[in-house]
């Protein structure tokens, strides 16, 4: 299977491992035994837990386990997402090769939005400042080849939100935004 | 590059960049990291949460592969700057967005939506036009190429 194949292979999830999800998704608890804590919530053991966790990393659906940084708190202040339109039989080879460095932290493919939105490769590169992620730009061009692809970087002013995504929201239909959010124009 | 040396010592600075990825699923993850670093539990885990306090980092715990477990949209709004902060609350307020920033473009506000299916992604989407009055461009993934290995700090005590 390809790597585009198996990434949209949205898994069968059980109810267990759902509520599981649920438990740890916006992290462990900072405690001497974490995972008899989570048990004690799910009515389970904690080597249910443990096993739970191992077979979600075995089957792939964690990528990566352990201490989750933010950024911007650790002086990497400057975030540029960079956007390349990239002919579709390169996509992969050249994602792959920016996806390799240090500074990159994600390196995706998505669809063009013809005509307002034509770019297909996505990145994101961290630096202490602009002029940092525009020079890890440069170098990552040229060391890639990418020259003749247009690209452009769109460095991030504000954040307005920034945790772990949840994967178990309540039922869309519940959504009540709050009467002083509602947009008046 | 900006070195956070000042504002870490060196048991944070080996905290923050030495379990991002293989952390140990024993019973006891503190312990286990305590005993690596040659200090208690109890500083370990006073230390971590004074991390977490601070926002240094996010939590300690899994990072789920995109589109495995729910399914994701990367989403772009063009709105008058006017408008932003406004449209941009509206946005925040729903729970299915995890990261929503500014950028300077004509698309200038970008924000993750994550939903347990497709049908609730699309729920949610049009719920987000509907409230923030703007139309939004969807960009789904449709292929990772990034390995994440974590994200290595240059910091002082770690070299």
């Amino acid at each position: 299977m390809s790597t585009a194949e198996l990434n949209k292979q949205v898994m069968q999830i059980t109810a267990e491992d759902r509520a599981l999800i649920k438990a740890v998704e916006k992290g462990l608890p900072i405690t001497s035994r974490p995972y008899a804590d989570i048990a004690n919530d799910l009515a389970t053991t904690e080597q249910d837990v443990i096993a739970r966790l191992q077979n979600l990393i075995d089957k792939g659906a964690i990528k990566r386990y352990g201490v989750v940084v933010r950024h911007k708190e650790l002086g990497y202040t400057a975030n540029g997402m960079v956007v390349w339109d990239v002919p579709d039989d390169k996509v992969e080879e050249l994602g792959m090769c920016i996806g390799k460095y240090d500074c990159v932290t994600l390196s995706y493919r998505r669809p063009r939005r013809l005509p307002e939105w034509p770019y297909n490769l996505f990145t994101m590169v961290h630096g202490s400042s602009r002029e940092e992620v525009t020079k890890k730009v440069e170098e990552i061009t040229s060391s890639c080849g990418l020259q003749a692809i247009d690209h452009t970087i769109l460095f991030s002013t504000r954040r307005f939100k920034q945790r772990g995504a949840s994967y178990t929201p309540k039922d869309a239909s519940n959504h009540k935004i709050p009467a002083k959010l509602q947009l008046v124009k | 590059m900006t070195d956070s040396t000042n504002t870490f010592s060196p048991l944070e600075q080996h905290l923050l960049n030495d379990f991002q990825r293989d952390m140990s699923l024993s019973a006891t993850p503190y312990a286990d990291m305590a005993k690596q670093l040659g200090v208690s539990e109890e500083k370990v885990m006073e230390t971590m949460q004074s991390l977490q306090d601070r926002g240094a980092i996010s939590r300690v715990g899994p990072v789920f592969k995109p589109n495995r477990v729910g399914v994701s949209t990367l989403a772009a709004m063009s709105v008058p700057e006017q408008h932003l902060e406004c449209v941009a609350r509206i946005v925040s307020a729903f729970p299915e967005v995890n990261h929503n920033y500014e950028r300077e473009h004509e698309y200038n506000l970008w924000f993750v939506v994550t939903a347990s299916s497709e049908e609730h992604l699309d729920i949610v989407l049009y719920e987000i036009e509907q409230h923030a009055e703007y139309p939004l461009m969807s960009l789904p993934m449709l292929d990772d190429y990034f390995i994440d290995l974590g994200f290595k700090l240059k910091m002082s005590a770690l070299k």
